[in-house]
């Protein structure tokens, strides 16, 4: 479904990506785990062409991507809940939801609320209030239910879990299971939060100076001794910073 | 929590201190002119009064405030649990609004005869036009713009110029200097869509400057500092407001008596139906995925961009209508006075339209409105302060400033209610 091959982003002089090789495969939840500035976001980022890759390929759905205008990417069925979640703070919930909306076809618009309501219920209790006097889980909540409202066939997550209490994180990745069983999304997960990313997804990589070290199931890198050491005990032995 | 009589009278006391202050040396000692000398002379009774009227003016405003706060969190309490309903005294200036919108209709009708109430409302009415059209790209997409005026002039003169040079009328002129505004707002939009905040004003200013600067010296196309004059006015559908003459007037086809005061309140309505006209396509594109679009890239650009929304498109058209609404009040301005130069367009006018959307509350086409009038009516009123005029002016900016921080009226109305949503889904 998606594929990265070889590439590479430069921030002016800082060569932010290395080479990155990288596969989804319909169905799947796949999850990119990395210290702070590996060049997680980055990689999320520039699937979308912000920044753009220096060189390499980006294949989604069989398309090269890679030189797209950012807003006919985000047309494709793919969506990005971007790090910080970025909810837009002065409108109201449901606004919120339906600019995410804004570009699909209205036919949907209905069904789809109703499906968010389903997937979020503390949304549909707060649909007039603004977006910017939720609490930092509900909007999580709402930043990834605007991104579904496009009804995506894959999803792109950053960091979901940032700032939040375990309670929530918990609830987030419940709901992004049950996205991936019971709605049938693929999912592309940025984490720090190691232990929870591998938990529910199949594959994952490890992402480290802007190359991949490491890539396996979930239950592989959650048993391997360095991913143990790096990212779920402190990083007291090989911290990569 | 409602302060107590004692904490009321205190706060009363406190504001009314500062009056007697201010008063000393603006109410109390007043100079006269006697036999060519000056001599100050005293006012006490005066300024008794204004300390009165502070100290009573402060505990009713307090008063109410705290009423409305009470009432507001006992509604909040009542509605927790069941769905948002809209705040109470979200309707009031629902309620206002319509009563201003009366009122103006009605202004010209108890005033018939009165030139300068009409010519004054004839003002706030532009710089109202001016307002929205500049609150379409300050207020909801968040573009900050110092240089509206340029706009303004880019009207006034594409007017100015198809009448005295093609003899084009008023009606088929207006259409087309609003598209040669909506090319000059492509203009400036285009080269600054990487900017923000700060940089875009700079820019944007820059931009007014220029049109003051090519006007001023284009001699020979827009009369230089002399600006052009004998500008035609409006007509009532190609009969002039005229004295009679051979030609069929307005005054003689409808039988009345010529006075010069149908064309003023002619102009009136004109500008009262651009107004109306723009408030509602304003208000209608805000539901509109356009309008949301707008408000969603002031929130933020990026998550725009994530949701597949193309960022140039919703700028450009942001900065195409704020152009089209300031060219309109342009014509119109240019056919009322009949005499346009580049002395109207200054910086300060931008600066003043800012203020009036800042002061408003950004975003709100209701507090454009009272902004205006504020803008337009304080320093007229102040007029009989003579040399206090601007203090007056620029106090008020700033106790509006302190009092409202988010401007007039902060509140953003949501696009849509929930009620019709609920009973859709
Ligand atoms: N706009 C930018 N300009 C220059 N350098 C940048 C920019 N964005 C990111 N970088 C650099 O690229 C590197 C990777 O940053 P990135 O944001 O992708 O890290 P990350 O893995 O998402 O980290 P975190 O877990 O803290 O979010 C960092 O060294 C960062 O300083
Ligand atoms: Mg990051």
């Amino acid at each position: 479904m998606l594929r990265l091959a070889g590439v590479h982003v430069h921030y002016g002089p800082i060569h932010a990506l290395r080479g990155i090789d990288l596969s989804v495969r319909v169905g799947e939840v796949v999850t990119l785990i990395g210290a702070n500035g590996a060049g997680k976001s980055t990689l999320l980022m520039s699937l979308f062409g912000q920044p753009r890759i220096s060189s390499g390929s980006i294949v989604f759905d069989g398309e090269d991507i890679s030189r797209l205008p950012t807003h006919l990417i985000a047309r494709r069925d793919i969506s990005l809940v971007p790090e910080g979640r970025r909810v837009f703070p002065r409108m109201t919930v449901l606004e919120n939801l339906l600019m995410g909306a804004a570009t699909a076809d209205a036919d949907h618009r209905e069904t789809e609320l109703a499906r968010m309501y389903a997937l979020f219920p503390v949304l549909r209790e707060r649909l007039q209030q603004r977006a910017g006097t939720l609490s930092g889980g509900e909007q999580q909540m709402l930043a990834i239910a605007r991104g579904l409202m496009a009804r995506p066939k894959l999803l792109l997550l950053d960091e979901p879990s940032l700032g939040l209490a375990p309670l929530y994180i918990k609830k987030i990745f419940h709901t992004l299971r049950e996205l991936n069983e019971e709605h049938g999304v693929t999912i592309l997960l940025v984490e720090q939060n190691a232990h929870h990313a591998l938990r529910v997804a199949h594959r994952g990589y490890v992402l480290q100076h802007g190359r991949i070290v490491m890539s396996g199931s979930g239950r592989d890198l959650l048993a391997s001794a360095e991913v143990r050491a790096a990212y779920l005990e402190g990083g007291q032995r090989s911290a990569p910073c | 929590m409602p302060a107590t009589l004692a904490e009321r009278g205190r706060d009363a006391a406190a504001a009314a201190a500062i009056a007697l202050l201010l008063g000393i040396p603006m109410i109390g000692l007043t100079t006269v002119d006697q036999g060519g000398a000056l001599r100050v002379q005293t006012r006490w009774p005066w300024l008794a009064v204004f300390v009165i009227a502070v100290f009573c003016g402060r505990w009713l405003l307090r008063y109410g405030l705290d009423r409305l706060r009470t009432r507001r969190t006992r509604a909040r309490s009542d509605s927790t649990g069941t769905a948002a309903r809209p705040a109470p005294g979200g309707r009031l200036p629902g309620a206002l609004a319509w009563l201003t919108f009366g009122i103006s209709l009605a202004l010209p009708l108890v005033f018939s005869d009165n030139r300068y109430v009409i010519d004054t409302a004839t003002t706030v009415l532009i710089y109202v036009m001016l307002g929205w059209g500049l609150n379409v790209v300050v207020g909801l997409a968040g573009l900050l713009d110092m240089g509206h005026a340029a706009f303004y002039a880019v009207g006034a003169y594409a007017y100015a110029l198809l009448s005295t040079r093609f003899g084009w009328g008023f009606w088929e002129a207006l259409p087309v200097a609003a598209l040669i505004a909506a090319v000059f707002g492509l203009a400036v939009g285009w080269p600054s869509l990487r900017l923000r905040g700060d940089y875009l004003a700079i820019v944007t200013l820059g931009f007014g400057e220029i049109i003051r600067v090519v006007l001023l010296n284009g001699a020979e196309f827009s009369g230089g500092p002399n600006g052009i004059s004998q500008i035609p006015r409006p007509s009532f559908f190609g009969l002039p407001f005229a004295p009679p003459g051979e030609a069929p007037t307005f005054a003689a086809f409808f039988g009345l008596e010529f006075s010069p005061m149908h064309r003023i309140l002619f102009l009136y309505y004109v500008i009262l139906m651009l107004a109306l006209l723009t408030n509602a396509l304003v208000l209608r594109l805000r539901r509109l995925p356009i309008g949301r679009a707008w408000e969603a890239m002031r929130e933020d650009e990026i998550a725009c961009r994530a949701l597949g929304m193309n960022v140039t498109h919703i700028k450009l058209s942001a900065f195409a209508l704020g152009a089209v609404l300031g060219g309109v009040a342009g014509v119109f301005f240019a056919a009322r006075q009949g005499f346009i130069s580049p002395e109207s367009f200054t910086f300060n006018e931008s600066a003043i339209i800012l203020a009036i959307v800042v002061l408003g509350g950004m975003g709100s086409q209701f507090g454009v409105v009272l902004a205006s009038l504020v803008l337009v009516l304080l320093p007229e009123i102040g007029r009989d302060f003579a040399e206090y005029r601007m203090l007056l002016f620029g106090a008020a900016m700033i106790l509006i400033m302190i009092w409202r921080p988010g401007g007039i009226l902060a509140q953003r109305e949501p696009t849509l209610r929930l009620a019709a949503k609920d009973r859709r889904v």
